[in-house]
């Protein structure tokens, strides 16, 4: 290829990352859920879809973006709690494929309840003022809404990894994933701490929705086609692992990127090479123990 | 045995054939009026071009009643059947069949998709029903892929790609990067913009390719950035045209080149906002501002208007319409639903639904045409349809599209 210069490869990197923020997020609200309850969250792209046209109603009412990004994963949070009290809790101890085949419902459901509420063709997502246009990276223009992204992902993550690693609740919530019965013997509510993964699992899935909705259109479909990405990137990382799910989804956000460089039409199928080589050479993904899914 | 059956069989079948000729003649014709005129409608409720194809089915529907309130066919009423193809060209073919076998169909009109309305069009060819497709193809017109059922209703990419090209290589440069979505009819946008291009002696920098139904287009754009080209061609359509017009301009390619699509759609031109599309130029079959100087574009937004709440019409809504409105006005014309004979009366039929003067030519069943420049506005607009500005209109000609001896017919 001509024209390749430092600059062009570097533009390249910074786009892969700014793509793999989102698949990051995506990855660690599901790798929570899956690590903590076992439970593989099919309806994960429907919470990312349901998150980002609840911020853009939220915003279209308020006008201000910064609250739409409090009050959607809050509310995407609440719609987790009912989930996972109604409708996955009843299911423990059936195995992968239950959960699995209800959550799968589940994604359908609240797409035709989107469709129905919003309609078929979606809603024009908006930049949030003052991120609009473009910023002088040194190496060239980039926008300054992604540059955003990247900064919001990481405080998110740090948030996340903060919590688990440093908090009283995040101490339970390790040790509930190690061994649960030694915490239910300890006297914890293994029950409440469900809960509250699952629902923090889905508010951090409706949180990359509003984040990602001005880089893109929403539509009732938009979850689809990203659910598939998220569980490569959780597969990459390893299942479980929510240092894996960080780490992979940049990886495959930067994997896409530099191929979309030189092989544009390969793009898409690079990331499913990644996973297979990937899972040739470790089975359990990058950061994966051994028998994750057993 | 078998001798037996088939003895039995015909005496069943002539015994029917009495029964049904002694019926007296006014049963006969109160079962025809009964009858409905069935026009199968297959297009993509939902998918990535869902906006543009519910538009489709309002404007469809219009034509229907406008046929319906003038008395149908000495009575006869139409009726739509609409099918969601959800864009995939098995499913379309399927739904196609269940139209045509199940619910017995005289026509179909529709699709959505260069891949879809090539399957509609492969079952109605060996079924022997006629289909006038309201989706762009170059390749339903060729020899191979063409039958006398087949008719076009819409622009194919030859026009319009060409219009977009004689029009804007002139104005503002030669060296072209292409974003082309990867499927047949993006394909065909390519070589149609290059075909006209040539002569104008553009050249192709580099023809990117992404994934039909793609969400993030930026690892493409540092590259067209580096690229420098005077034109970006957004060979893309729908939701992708939506996505990539509005990344293009989130990464501020804009500053440094023109970017054009063959086929600039109302829909996505609404469902991006005027940001997203300031200053991107294209093709298009039809603008509803076209009423200031076409009367018959005035009438047909107004009844539009008056059925759905002041709104107006998209470009392929409008095909959805004159789809349609041609099928039946043939039905008229013939006094029939007999395939060949209406398929006779549209081959003759010079109409003008909602454009200007059309007409199928006459060997491959394109509908000829003229392609309208439009350019996307974020300022000065009159209320919230009004987003494009017309910058010119190429003329009904066929000089423009490729000849019948090019697509493979025998003269």
């Amino acid at each position: 290829m001509t024209g390749l210069t430092f600059e062009l490869l570097c533009m390249q990197l910074l786009t892969g990352i700014a793509l793999g923020s989102i698949y990051a997020l995506l990855a660690l609200g599901l790798c929570l859920i899956f690590g903590m309850l076992n439970v593989v969250n099919f309806a994960h792209g429907a919470f990312f879809m349901v998150g980002a046209f609840l911020g853009v109603y939220f915003l279209g009412i308020t006008g201000s973006f910064w609250f739409s990004l409090v009050l959607t994963p809050l509310l995407t949070g609440c719609l987790g709690l009912l989930t996972e009290r109604f409708l996955v809790r009843p299911l423990y101890g059936r195995g992968l494929d239950y959960p699995l085949l209800l959550t799968f419902g589940l994604s359908y459901v609240l797409i035709e309840v989107i469709r129905i509420t919003f309609g078929i063709e979606g809603l024009p997502s908006v930049t949030p003022e003052g991120l609009g246009g473009t910023l002088n990276v040194g190496i060239g223009y980039f926008p300054k809404y992604r540059l955003f992204l990247i900064a919001a992902t990481a405080v998110i993550i740090l948030g996340v990894w903060f919590f688990i690693q440093k908090t009283r609740y995040g101490l339970i919530i390790k040790a509930g994933a190690a061994d649960q019965e030694i915490v239910k013997v300890l006297g914890v509510d293994i029950a409440k701490v469900w809960l509250l993964v699952f629902a923090l699992g889905c508010a951090i899935a409706g949180l990359s929705g509003i984040l990602a909705s001005p880089t893109r259109s929403v539509n009732p479909e938009m979850g689809i086609p990203i659910l598939a990405e998220s569980f490569v990137v959780t597969v990459v990382g390893g299942m479980g692992s929510p240092v894996g799910a960080v780490v992979a989804g940049l990886l495959v956000g930067v994997v896409y990127s530099m191929t979309s460089l030189f092989f544009p039409d390969l793009a898409e199928l690079s990331i499913f090479v990644l996973m297979a080589v990937v899972l040739l050479i470790r089975p359990q993904g990058l950061f994966g123990k051994a028998g994750a899914m057993g | 045995m078998k001798q037996k059956v088939t003895n039995q069989t015909r005496r069943k079948m002539l015994i029917g054939g009495a029964a049904a000729a002694s019926t007296p003649l006014w049963l006969n014709v109160a079962n025809a009026q009964a009858d409905t005129i069935k026009i199968g409608f297959p297009t993509p409720l939902t998918g990535p071009f869902s906006a543009e194809a519910q538009d489709q089915v309002k404007a469809a529907e219009l034509a229907i009643k406008e046929f319906n309130d003038a008395g149908g066919l000495n009575g006869r009423k139409a009726e739509l059947l609409v099918r969601d193809t959800k864009l995939n060209a098995g499913e379309a073919a399927t739904r196609t069949l269940e139209l045509i076998e199940k619910d017995k169909v005289n026509f179909v009109v529709g699709s959505l998709s260069a891949a879809t309305q090539l399957s509609i069009n492969a079952v109605c060819k060996e079924r022997k029903v006629l289909f006038n497709s309201i989706s762009q193809s170059d390749a339903i017109n060729e020899a191979k892929d063409w039958s006398v059922y087949t008719f076009h209703e819409a622009l194919n990419p030859t026009m319009t790609a060409g219009a977009v090209a004689r029009y804007s290589i002139p104005r503002y440069g030669k060296k072209i990067v292409f974003l082309t979505a990867d499927y047949a009819y993006g394909h065909e946008m390519v070589r149609a913009f290059e075909r006209a291009g040539k002569e104008m002696g553009a050249t192709t920098l580099a023809d990117i390719r992404h994934p039909l139904g793609t969400s993030d287009y930026s690892a493409f754009l540092p590259r067209i950035k580096a690229l420098n080209p005077d034109i970006l061609v957004l060979c893309n359509f729908g939701r992708d045209l939506v996505n990539s017009a509005k990344q293009c301009t989130d990464f501020g390619l804009k500053s440094s080149m023109k970017i054009v699509a063959p086929v600039l759609l109302y829909t996505s031109r609404i469902a991006g906002g005027a940001e997203a599309f300031e200053g991107i130029a294209g093709g298009t079959s039809y603008y509803w501002g076209l009423e200031d100087r076409i009367p018959q574009a005035k009438a047909f937004n107004d009844a539009y208007r008056k059925a759905y709440n002041g709104s107006v019409p998209s470009d392929y809504g409008a095909l959805g319409y004159a789809g349609v409105k041609s099928v039946l006005a043939s039905v008229k014309i013939a006094k029939s639903t007999e395939t060949m004979k209406v398929v006779a009366a549209m081959e003759n039929l010079k109409y003008d639904w909602y454009k200007g003067p059309e007409y199928y030519r006459k060997c491959d069943h394109q509908a000829v045409q003229s392609v309208i420049i439009i350019e996307s506005k974020s300022k000065d607009m009159k209320d919230k349809y009004d987003v494009f500005k017309i910058l010119t209109i190429e003329p009904t000609t066929e000089k423009n599209m490729r000849s019948c001896a090019e697509l493979g017919h025998k003269a």
